[in-house]
């Protein structure tokens, strides 16, 4: 039985992605990868066909459509092996906060350019000094008349230099308490006061730009804050659920998507003689991980469901988190193996998706730190 | 755990002094993404006598063994796991003329050693870097006035920078009788020998793979290494040096993982305390720690042993799957450690754990390692 329903008009969306995806996209993969950069038309293209924020209401220019669309967005990025085209970020991480908490001033004027692909986002927490930390926010936002003036750095920004408007996490110097200090501003590109910094040079995902952001005496309009000062450690908190079931969601399909690939390319061989797709042990690692996959695929569908249906999920979505992310590490590692020298070789999918993938048991919370919020809700 | 001898600890630490003094962190990340073998810092470590020193003295070695020859690779590897393994890597291929050719071909072609020109290619498989040695597909037809060679090589360690190539293959008589596999020694300037870049490869990024394509390439009769029929032994028994020189390889790889995590743990402050304090990172740290000092103790053992002329053959793959693992996992660790940093390339781990996969994958993955134990250990059913 299916756990997650797709109508025929899901099925129509998902089909008209794919297609998109092979056509603007796949082929130009290893030419952004040497420019570090996805080119901005390329998020138009997205918007325009509908594939960018599909949960904003028609009321600010979107869809109105419901996170499953979402879940086919990521299916579908991950089947052409595309980890850095964080379109996901923008839609289903960083827009949220604007849909939830920002006013309907706001929303008008920033809404409809993000759903279109014109206004691209990122979302500021992190800072040198506060990673897994979230409380230690350093960067201050303070009150002036009707305006803010932000000060300090934030690291590892994804869409850091393609970005037009990003969610800044800041504190207010006066409030003690770390947990009420800190507040959600919008800021624009390209302000006097905001820089970006250099693009940082990772591991893998080299077209996903991340960079660090810089704020110096910035002045925004006091407007421009999400939600209640001081609410902004609780709203980080209440998105998160969604963050992490999207990570869960990348997890999984990498996982299964890196093993397809090896699976097709060991039949493809299985005629020739010598041929290690012969191999028990080679059969016995594929029954392995496909049974680890199916396993995880059953939890996350049912997460999905159960986000949709607006229940509190938190710590199954950790769990589902740190299980399939490290499942998609350690079965890129595992057909690397089982592809031999072909995997040492950067011209193999699986092994960029090896470099790729190394982030993810990092970003949106390590995997210690989701393993800290389960132990904390079992009773420690 | 395991003595070292006055001599010993010089080597270690002038291997150690020359890294610092000449590895340059920049420098190896530009070399990394270029896919650059690292030409001048090699011609210095062949000037100081850092490789080769397990080489007999008269062809310019060191004349020391296999077990020096791991102390340097892991100290260099250590400071820098890519510049270390692509020094190391490109003196290896020379053990089939310095063990098994005669004195007349060592001296003709060995005395490039001297100038620094240590560069030999060992053409041993026909299956890509898996490390099953083949001779299946590359011929050599005896004539009464040398071989006449045809057949494809792949993945020979620092191929494209080689002037000569120890390469297997399978001789047949002018009749067409088979006359067993056989090494012989082809110069790279030869006619009819084309060398092509294997690819660029994930990790060992400063280390160049090369396939071989050789066709109607004569040489010699005076260039077979050894005896006839003998070609797959040789180059077994090279395969166990190598083995245990990519063992050392990794262990220093490691060891260099292991070093930076806990030098960041130890500076890096969540949550109002050292990470270094949490029980978790303790705790990952003895992890990691028990794997290196595994892989050393593997490592030392196998080549010891082969100094001792005593190497149980299993043993070098053993140290090979428990070294290269160790370094895969510790790196992995790293990573893990240090979180968004460790991601980023400025740190180097991420540089250390590409090369420990790519090391794991050298000469044959686990899965092909594990099947050359098997053998070994049931024996004959």
């Amino acid at each position: 039985m299916e756990i997650l329903k797709y109508s025929e008009d899901h099925n129509r969306f998902r089909n008209r992605l794919r297609k998109l995806l092979e056509i603007e996209v796949a082929p130009h993969i290893d030419q952004w990868d040497k420019e570090l950069l996805i080119p901005k038309p390329v998020w138009q293209k997205m918007g325009q066909e509908g594939f960018l924020c599909m949960s904003v209401a028609p009321e600010y220019g979107g869809q109105g459509l419901d996170f499953l669309y979402s879940v086919i967005v990521i299916e579908e990025v991950a089947r052409i092996n595309y980890f850095s085209f964080f379109i996901h970020l923008h839609s289903d991480i960083v827009v949220p906060y604007i849909d939830s908490y920002a006013s309907h001033e706001l929303k008008k004027k920033y809404l409809p350019g993000c759903v279109s692909g014109d206004i691209i986002t990122a979302v500021a927490m992190t800072e040198p000094g506060a990673g897994s930390d979230l409380a230690s926010i350093a960067t201050t936002a303070v009150e002036e008349g009707d305006e803010i003036v932000l000060n300090g750095s934030k690291t590892f920004i994804s869409n850091g230099v393609n970005c037009d408007l990003v969610v800044v996490a800041a504190r207010n110097p006066q409030e003690e308490n770390p947990y009420s200090a800190i507040s959600l501003y919008l800021v624009e590109a390209g302000i006097p006061g905001f820089k970006k910094g250099k693009q940082l040079a990772k591991m893998g995902m080299h077209s996903q730009d991340t960079a660090e952001l810089f704020f110096t005496n910035c002045r925004i309009p006091a407007k421009n804050i999400l939600g209640q000062k001081g609410g902004g450690f609780l709203m980080l908190m209440e998105k998160l659920q969604q963050e992490r079931l999207i990570c869960a969601v990348g997890g999984i399909w990498s996982a299964k998507s890196i093993l397809d690939y090896t699976l097709d390319y060991f039949k493809s061989r299985i005629g020739e003689e010598k041929s290690i797709a012969r191999s028990q042990a080679a059969q016995f690692a594929f029954a392995e991980m496909s049974t680890q996959v199916s396993l995880g695929q059953t939890f996350v569908d049912n997460l999905v469901v159960r986000h949709m249906e607006k229940e509190q999920v938190v710590t199954e979505t950790c769990m589902a988190k740190y299980w399939t992310t490290d499942l998609a590490k350690d079965i890129a590692g595992r057909c690397i193996d089982l592809l031999g020298d072909f995997g040492a070789m950067e011209s193999c999918p699986v092994a960029k998706v090896y470099k790729d993938i190394r982030v993810m048991p990092i970003f949106a919370g390590t995997n210690e730190i989701m393993k800290g919020i389960i132990a904390k809700s079992l009773g420690f | 755990m395991y003595e070292l001898t006055r001599s010993q600890k010089q080597i270690q630490k002038a291997a150690r002094d020359f890294s610092k003094g000449e590895f340059d962190k920049d420098l190896a990340m530009e070399m990394d993404e270029q896919h650059q073998v690292p030409c001048e810092i090699l011609a210095s470590a062949v000037e100081l006598g850092f490789l080769g020193i397990q080489y007999e003295t008269e062809y310019s070695g060191g004349g020391m063994g296999l077990f020096e020859n791991a102390l340097i690779a892991e100290e260099l590897c250590r400071k820098d796991c890519s510049i270390g393994s692509a020094l190391m890597l490109s003196v290896s291929g020379a053990e089939a003329l310095l063990r098994f050719g005669s004195k007349e071909q060592k001296q003709k072609f060995l005395p490039g050693l001297a100038d620094g020109d240590l560069r030999f290619g060992a053409a041993f498989n026909e299956n890509g870097m898996s490390g099953l040695l083949s001779a299946g597909k590359t011929i050599a037809v005896k004539k009464d006035d040398g071989f006449l060679i045809n057949g494809d090589k792949r993945f020979v360690i620092h191929g494209s920078g080689a002037s000569l190539y120890i390469v297997l293959c399978r001789v047949l008589g002018d009749d067409g009788t088979d006359q067993g596999p056989c090494l012989i020694l082809v110069e790279a300037q030869q006619g009819g020998v084309q060398i092509k870049k294997a690819g660029d490869t994930v990790g060992l990024c400063m280390t160049s793979f090369s396939d071989l394509c050789f066709e109607n390439v004569k040489v010699p009769l005076s260039n077979l290494i050894g005896k006839q029929g003998k070609g797959l032994e040789y180059a077994k028994s090279c395969m166990d040096e190598t083995r245990i020189l990519i063992a050392a390889i990794a262990l220093g790889t490691a060891q260099g993982a292991l070093d930076r995590a806990i030098d960041y743990v130890k500076q890096r402050e969540q949550f109002g305390r050292k990470i270094a304090r949490f029980e978790v990172t303790r705790q990952k740290i003895a992890d990691m720690a028990v794997q290196v000092e595994s892989a050393r103790l593997f490592t030392y053992h196998a080549a010891k042993s082969f100094d001792k002329k005593q190497l149980d053959p299993k043993v070098s793959f053993m140290a090979k799957i428990v070294s290269t693992s160790a370094a895969v996992e510790v790196a992995d660790e790293a990573i893990q450690l240090l979180g968004g940093y460790g991601y980023m390339k400025e740190y180097e781990v991420e540089r250390f754990y590409r090369d420990a996969k790519a090391l794991n994958l050298l000469l044959g993955s686990g899965q092909v390692q594990k099947n050359s134990i098997a053998e070994k250990v049931i024996g004959r059913i």
